[in-house]
């Protein structure tokens, strides 16, 4: 994976897993056999971000090992391996902008433009106010809605410049704006009504 | 054409429910006992049956590929694998399946699990999926519920547990020995082959990796019969197929449609046609960004099915079709290809490592008309040395992007090298 992956420079000096997330570590962990504890990596590493204000603390990976009895340089590994891992803080939305081959072909360079008018920021990089940050990722499976982006856990689809304005306009007043298309749609239908399934005869709910 | 009543996945659009009294009011887990009583062998020879080819790109017989696990559990279990790590750039069909027709991929993993003789099943999603993984986590939960899965699933005195796996973000994993490393907890590198994953795969043990939409359709081939899925398509190439129709279309959609449909009629009757028209046309990607392009001449009457593109010099691959009207500067869209391969390779082999890092900066030269002519047969003889040395097909698959635009589009190359034409010109086809 070719993204500089440099772990932060001011790292918290402990961390511990909550309550409530101790008992599903449980659950994932009862997933697996007994002797592949480490099967439960990457689900553990994500818990432990998301726990953590979306991103990684070497503790974190530290206490991941201890669960799931590897060695730490293994869990680093796997930590700097995988892109959804931060190790670096990132702001409270942290946008992820497609521009693989699919999106660009819609438009996904105006998207990426309208967050730097808006935001001051390219990929990679937070913004002043520090919660947001960008990164431009790579195919996240909803070209026939492209261009779209992943905030958070969220896909907002069928963009332009001014839906990806609003969008951010939105969340900077705190709103949380309704994910999925943009453009009204549902799903994968065309927009202009579906060729396909019309008379639902096969299902009665 | 397809009728609609052929269609397998009716809530592909998410216009209908998805929960488990809604599945089963479209028709899933209808007489799921009877099926089950079906002997492995008989399951395996009615999927042979069918034709059905794997759904994820390579399109391996899926009947045979079962027949390959162990005929009984000796010491080491088996394990079914469902890979639900889509990313292949124009595909966004599992997607669907996931988030909409969840209940067709449960059901379809007891099935094929039971088939090859599994007790267990992972179902490994792309970590990005977040809301479509809650829903097929749903299912398994209602599933479990109404004792579907679990001890003695169905009643059928098979027991079989069914877990959800999440990825967290590596296209290789969608690479089977890849995703079985990842599984096992480990950087998702592809392992060498032989021994396959039906010999020694997770955990060392007999394995068997299938795509969402190759699993999600054995419970309706089983119900209907292996004769109606056959008598789709043409022989060889079977069946009802998921299209995503992405690019400069009209109106960009997926569609179930029938194997060997001609790509201009998929165009045109469901995505709107192409921007300005069919003749405004400039090349299509028909199968995921690793299958070669074809420009419009070729387009013209492809049909859409795995013998017909790989005569064509293409593959049907995950039929994720990208299409590219006459305003697109395909040097650049290919260049966008070559970066997302040198992103997503995964540093194990150097040719690839290596070769997709240099394929990847000669057409950025190319983009920007900084490169000799002379590059062109460089550029080729690199793909070659990539293609073929790597242990996964990532290495071809970054490979023959390049191959399909130096084959189709090199008059148009070679203008822009000689006019020293500057970056985001676009170029007409010369094709």
């Amino acid at each position: 994976m070719s993204i500089a992956r440099r772990i932060a420079d001011d790292q918290p000096t402990h961390f511990a897993f909550s309550a409530e997330n101790k008992q599903k570590i449980k659950v994932i962990l009862a997933k697996y056999p007994k002797s592949h504890k480490s099967s439960a990596v990457l689900p553990l590493l994500d818990l432990a971000q998301r726990q953590h204000d979306n991103w990684l603390p070497t503790k974190a990976i530290e206490e991941v090992a201890k669960i799931c009895e590897m060695p730490e340089m293994r869990v680093f590994e796997v930590a700097s391996f995988y892109t959804m891992f931060n190790l670096r803080p990132v702001g409270k939305y942290f946008i992820q902008a497609c521009g693989t081959t699919p999106c660009w072909l819609r438009g996904s360079d105006a998207v990426m433009q309208c967050i730097k008018d808006k935001l001051n920021i390219t990929s990679g990089e937070t913004s002043a106010c520090g919660n947001f940050t960008l990164l431009e990722v790579e195919c996240l499976g909803a070209c026939v809605n492209a261009p779209m982006v992943q905030i958070n856990d969220d896909y907002y689809e069928d963009l332009d410049y001014n839906s990806m304005a609003k969008l951010i306009n939105q969340l900077q007043q705190g709103e949380t704006p309704q994910s999925g298309s943009m453009a009204g749609r549902q799903g994968s239908e065309p927009a202009s009504g579906a060729t396909s399934l019309k008379q639902g005869d096969s299902d009665a709910s | 054409m397809l009728h609609d009543s052929d269609r397998i996945f009716t809530n592909l659009y998410g216009w209908h429910g998805t929960d488990l009294k809604s599945a089963r009011a479209r028709g899933d887990w209808d007489g799921i006992a009877g099926l089950l009583e079906r002997s492995h062998e008989d399951v395996i020879e009615a999927i042979k049956a069918s034709g059905l080819r794997g759904r994820g790109g390579a399109g391996f017989p899926t009947g045979l590929k079962w027949s390959f696990m162990p005929k009984e559990i000796t010491t080491r279990p088996h394990y079914l694998i469902v890979n639900a790590d889509e990313s292949e750039p124009g595909t966004c069909k599992d997607r669907d399946i996931l988030r909409y027709e969840p209940h067709k991929l449960v059901e379809g993993s007891l099935l094929a699990g039971k088939a090859m003789r599994a007790h267990v099943g992972y179902i490994y999603i792309r970590g990005e999926f977040v809301n479509e993984a809650k829903a097929l986590q749903t299912a398994i939960d209602e599933a479990y519920q109404a004792k579907l899965l679990g001890k003695n699933a169905a009643n059928s005195g098979w027991d079989f547990d069914l877990y959800l796996h999440r990825g967290a973000g590596a296209y290789i994993c969608g690479e089977e020995t890849a995703l079985i490393e990842s599984l096992e907890g480990k950087k998702g590198q592809p392992r060498l082959k032989p021994p396959f994953p039906a010999g020694v795969g997770l955990y060392g043990c007999p394995s068997t990796v299938n795509n969402v939409e190759t699993i999600a359709v054995v419970p309706t081939i089983l119900r209907r019969g292996a004769e109606w899925f056959a008598g789709l398509g043409r022989a060889g190439n079977t069946g009802s197929k998921l299209f995503c129709i992405s690019g400069h279309v009209n109106q960009p959609c997926n569609v179930e449609e029938e194997m060997g449909i001609p790509l201009k009629t998929l165009i045109e009757k469901h995505a709107g046609g192409v921007r300005g028209g069919w003749n405004n046309l400039l090349a299509v990607i028909p199968g995921g960004s690793s299958t070669p392009l074809i420009p419009k001449d070729i387009c013209n009457d492809v049909l859409m099915d795995f013998d017909s593109l790989q005569e064509a010099q293409t593959g049907l691959g995950t039929a994720g079709v990208i299409v590219m009207d006459k305003s697109t500067d395909i040097v650049q869209a290919i260049t966008r290809i070559a970066y997302f391969y040198k992103h997503e390779s995964c540093g194990q082999c150097t040719p690839c490592r290596e070769g997709t890092g240099w394929m990847y900066r000669m057409l950025e030269r190319m983009v920007r008309g900084e490169a000799t002519l002379e590059e062109i047969d460089i550029l080729y003889d690199v793909t070659k040395q990539v293609e073929g040395h790597t242990i996964c097909a990532l290495g071809d698959a970054a490979a023959w992007p390049i191959q399909g635009l130096i084959r189709h589009f090199r008059p148009a190359l070679e203008a822009r090298l000689k006019s020293k034409t500057p970056a985001k010109t676009p170029i007409e086809s010369v094709a």
